[in-house]
């Protein structure tokens, strides 16, 4: 099949995420952009193991991203439910404080 | 006479004076401050004064004692008749002269005998002050400083003078200091009620008493005069001389709070100042020309090195001078009065004898003169003496009757080898005027003290026309016959004072010689010494004229007086004059003593409350009383004339012809001497006449008083102000000094002040730039710099917008613009 078609839908994949980060006002849509990005980035690399010179580097770089997401989606969820205790909204353009 | 027994005869004279002279100034200082801590009502201090000065008085006897044996002066070969008495003195100084040529001598004699009266010949050419080692003993104490050819030093002069001078002074200050412990009795309380000064509520001022202070004045004072005796240079004449001045405004001043006390004060004191002015001026002439202080030097190894009247005169006593007019000079002499002074230039060549001008001879004169002035209230500086009576009547005594204003008197007589015939004029003149102003205003007073003061002033007078007209044994011996019966009066009238509970106004006494006999008896020895009244026509075998001491004195000047002006008919009214005021003299004195002792008593209060003085205020009296009437004792062929006549210049005995500029002509003793049966005689009448115009005044009542009055009211007015002297100088002082006092504190105000309200107003307006410069230039830069920091931040917040999808998007676009550049910028 080629690389390319792989990279493709990874691109995708992550301007989707990036979009979906970008103009979600869902917190919860926000961090579902976020996992989009990751996502894609997992194919890069799995397409890369497969197809490339880095052997299996890429698959083992591939769990650790998908380790680190599930982390990083536990301290978001934590913050998005602080945010809710405090708001009672999880709506991020309400999330305006830190404006100069 | 040996040197040996020179200088021992002369260590001895000097130890026995210096501790005479400096045992009041430990009294002083034990006194001034022992006297603060011994508390008020002690009277240790006043037996602390009295002992130190009545140990003065004693060794001042024991130092006379030893000059008159060692002078071989026969004291007690008094004159029976004229001429025996020009025989017996001549007997004298012919033994004496044979003692001297006996030892062989020449320069190392000391204590020349006494010459009396009499002298013989006008050509007796004995040296005496220009001589001083015949008859004096110099030295120097403590060298103070040298410069240039100048040294001043403490030095002493001793003779026969000085130890007459010691012991009038010692004794009349003993007296006075036992007769001052009754009188200022009143001051042994921690609570002294001062009737004449005034709270602001209308009662009396009360403070603690003074008792130890007056005892420690009085000491500093004694001090003071004695130094002034003892001193052996003109400059310490001079120390001494403001010495006293201070000690007399401490006295006078003594009841400080009374504003008239402190005024007389400085009245006194400024007086005395401008008489220093001139004092200064003869200083200065005599360092320019003679380059020494000192009056003579007597120790033959410093023989070099002359004192002034050695410098001054020639061997033979007369000034050496040349020229006419202004252009006269003096040649000053060196050793010993035997060869012109040389001047010796720098390289120790000498060049010419030193001829100094002789009108800067008369000018030094004058104002050294000047200063005798001040102090002996001469016109026209005697306006002070009469105020100086606030001071209490101790002080009076002692001060300014006895003492202080001696001094100018005594000066004058030291001085006398450095006054040319035209100071003497001077000095004759300005005596004959003060003693008739003195004599005019006492006859109008009428508080005690003051026709005392007045009296002195007269006195005073008389002394310096003695002086002046070349009677110099008169004048000093009037001093000293003066200083005890003044003093005796003045202790008198204290006595009255304190018995009448301190009432001075005669207007309000009379009829008091019942209630203070002693008081009264006292005061008519001193009255009748000095009226001169002697029992005429007898004369006792060894004591001469049955009368008291004043007789002899006044008898002394008058004769001179009368001698001077028949050889200098231009100058007559120096005869007239002083025989003029003997007769009001008689008549004023006893004006007073009528007036306070006899009569009807004017006011009962003063009457009834009166007493007589205790024994230690009248003890002192008795003692005064004899010296007043037996201290002159002879006359001029008496102890005490004699004593003085030792240390006589030895240009006055000759008398002088055609002398200086004005051709005067000076007495000599032989010349006095065949006067003196006419003058006595004249002036005893005159005397008489005043004395018994006075009786028939006041004591029979013959003529009423107030007719007089009425009748010279102008006269009387004129002699009741003072002769208008104070309104005169008030006039010619006061109120310029007042006028020029007003133009300086007008310059103060409108040129100094305004100077510095101008700089200060400068110094403001610079602030004032200095600030709008800092508010509107420095704090701007500080401003705009703050300002354009706040508007890029300002700028830069819009980015802040705390909107998370925001943040978001400035990421991706950032991501993907790197990896654009990335490209763009790094192809492979």
């Amino acid at each position: 099949m080629g690389l390319n078609p792989y990279l493709l839908v990874a691109a995708v994949m992550f301007v989707c995420g990036v979009v979906c980060m970008a103009t979600k006002r869902n917190g919860i849509g926000i961090l579902m952009g976020v996992e989009l990005v990751l996502n894609g980035a997992n194919i890069n690399l799995v397409a890369f193991s497969k197809y490339g010179s880095i052997g299996l580097d890429g698959q083992i770089m591939s769990l650790f991203v998908i380790v680190l997401a599930a982390a990083e989606a536990a301290v978001a969820l934590a913050i998005a439910l602080n945010f809710y205790n405090n708001h009672l909204t999880i709506d991020v353009d309400q999330a305006a404080e830190l404006q100069g | 006479m040996s040197p040996e027994f020179y200088n021992e005869v002369g260590s001895t004279l000097q130890w026995l004076l210096t501790a005479a002279w400096l045992l009041p100034l430990v009294g002083f200082l034990v006194e001034i401050f022992g006297g603060y801590w011994a508390g008020r009502k002690d009277k240790t201090p006043a037996y602390i004064a009295v002992g130190c000065i009545a140990t003065g008085f004693v060794l001042s006897l024991i130092a006379l004692f030893t000059w008159v044996d060692a002078a071989d002066l026969n004291a007690w070969t008094m004159f029976v008749g004229d001429e025996a008495a020009v025989a017996a003195v001549d007997d004298g100084a012919a033994a004496g002269e044979h003692d001297h040529e006996h030892a062989g001598g020449h320069e190392e004699h000391a204590g020349h005998d006494g010459h009396g009266e009499g002298h013989g010949a006008d050509d007796h050419h004995e040296v005496h002050a220009n001589d001083p080692l015949k008859s004096a003993f110099a030295g120097t104490f403590y060298k103070l400083g040298k410069f240039g050819p100048l040294t001043l030093s403490l030095d002493y002069y001793i003779d026969g003078l000085t130890v007459a001078m010691f012991a009038m002074v010692t004794l009349i200050a003993t007296c006075i200091h036992i007769f001052a412990i009754g009188y200022m009795s009143d001051e042994l309380t921690e609570h002294y009620e001062d009737h004449f000064v005034h709270t602001h509520d209308g009662s009396h001022f009360h403070r603690p008493g003074r008792f130890y202070r007056f005892f420690a004045y009085l000491s500093l004072f004694c001090f003071s005069m004695l130094g002034l005796v003892l001193a052996g240079n003109i400059f310490q004449v001079f120390v001494f001389w403001e010495l006293v001045g201070v000690c007399s405004y401490l006295l006078i001043g003594f009841y400080v709070e009374r504003k008239t006390a402190s005024n007389a004060a400085n009245k006194a004191f400024i007086m005395n100042r401008v008489g220093d002015f001139g004092f200064l001026i003869g200083l200065m002439i005599i360092w320019t020309w003679f380059g020494t202080f000192s009056f003579a030097e007597t120790n033959p190894e410093t023989l070099g090195s002359q004192g002034l009247f050695q410098m001054v005169r020639n061997s033979e006593g007369q000034l050496d001078t040349e020229g006419e007019g202004i252009d006269r000079v003096v040649y000053l002499q060196a050793g010993g009065g035997t060869v012109r002074a040389s001047k010796i230039s720098a390289d120790g060549e000498s060049s010419g004898p030193i001829a100094m001008p002789y009108w800067l001879l008369i000018a030094a004169g004058l104002g050294i003169f000047a200063g005798c002035i001040g102090k002996s209230a001469q016109f026209p500086l005697q306006t002070w003496l009469p105020d100086a009576m606030e001071g209490p009547t101790p002080v009076s005594a002692l001060v300014h009757s006895a003492t202080m204003v001696a001094a100018g008197v005594y000066l004058v007589g030291r001085f006398y080898p450095m006054f040319t015939p035209e100071v003497l004029l001077v000095i004759a003149y300005v005596g004959c005027i003060t003693l008739f102003i003195g004599a005019t205003i006492a006859i109008v007073v009428n508080d005690i003290k003051q026709v005392l003061a007045y009296s002195t002033i007269s006195q005073l007078g008389y002394m310096m026309l003695a002086l002046g007209v070349g009677g110099w044994l008169a004048g000093l011996f009037h001093l000293i016959t003066h200083a005890f019966f003044k003093s005796l009066m003045f202790l008198c009238s204290g006595s009255v004072i304190h018995g009448c509970h301190h009432e001075q106004d005669m207007r309000k006494m009379g009829g008091l010689y019942k209630k203070m006999p002693v008081t009264c008896w006292a005061m008519f020895v001193g009255v009748v010494a000095i009226s001169g009244l002697a029992i005429p026509l007898i004369t006792l075998p060894a004591v001469g004229a049955v009368a008291l001491s004043g007789y002899h004195s006044k008898d002394a000047i008058v004769a001179s007086a009368l001698t001077f002006s028949s050889l200098n008919p231009v100058h007559g009214l120096l005869f007239f004059m002083p025989l003029i005021t003997a007769g009001i003299t008689a008549f004023y004195m006893f004006r007073m003593w009528f007036l306070t002792f006899f009569g009807e008593p004017k006011d009962e209060h003063v009457y009834d409350h009166a007493h007589e003085s205790p024994r230690v205020m009248t003890a002192p009296l008795y003692i005064l009383a004899f010296f007043a009437a037996f201290c002159a004792i002879g006359g001029e062929g008496g102890p005490l004339a004699k004593l003085i006549l030792t240390t006589e210049p030895a240009h006055v005995a000759g008398g002088l012809t055609d002398a200086g500029n004005l051709a005067l002509n000076l007495p000599s003793h032989h010349q006095i001497h065949e006067n003196h049966a006419k003058a006595g005689a004249i002036a005893l009448l005159v005397a008489f006449g005043g004395a018994i115009l006075a009786y028939l005044f006041y004591c029979k009542r013959v003529v009423d008083a107030g007719v007089f009055k009425k009748q010279f009211a102008a006269v009387h007015q004129f002699l009741v102000e003072k002769w208008c002297f104070d309104e005169l100088y008030d006039v010619m002082w006061v109120r310029p000094v007042h006028v020029v006092a007003s133009w300086a504190t007008a310059f103060d105000k409108y040129v100094l002040d305004a100077f510095l309200h101008f700089l200060s107003r400068l110094t403001l307006s610079v602030s004032n730039l200095d600030r709008k410069f800092d508010e509107m230039v420095v704090d701007r830069v500080v401003n705009v710099l703050g300002e354009v920091t706040f508007a890029a931040g300002s700028w830069m917040k819009v980015l802040q917008t705390g909107r998370l999808r925001q943040y978001v998007m400035f990421i991706a676009v950032s991501v993907v613009s790197l990896f654009v550049l990335l490209l763009v910028l790094m192809p492979r």
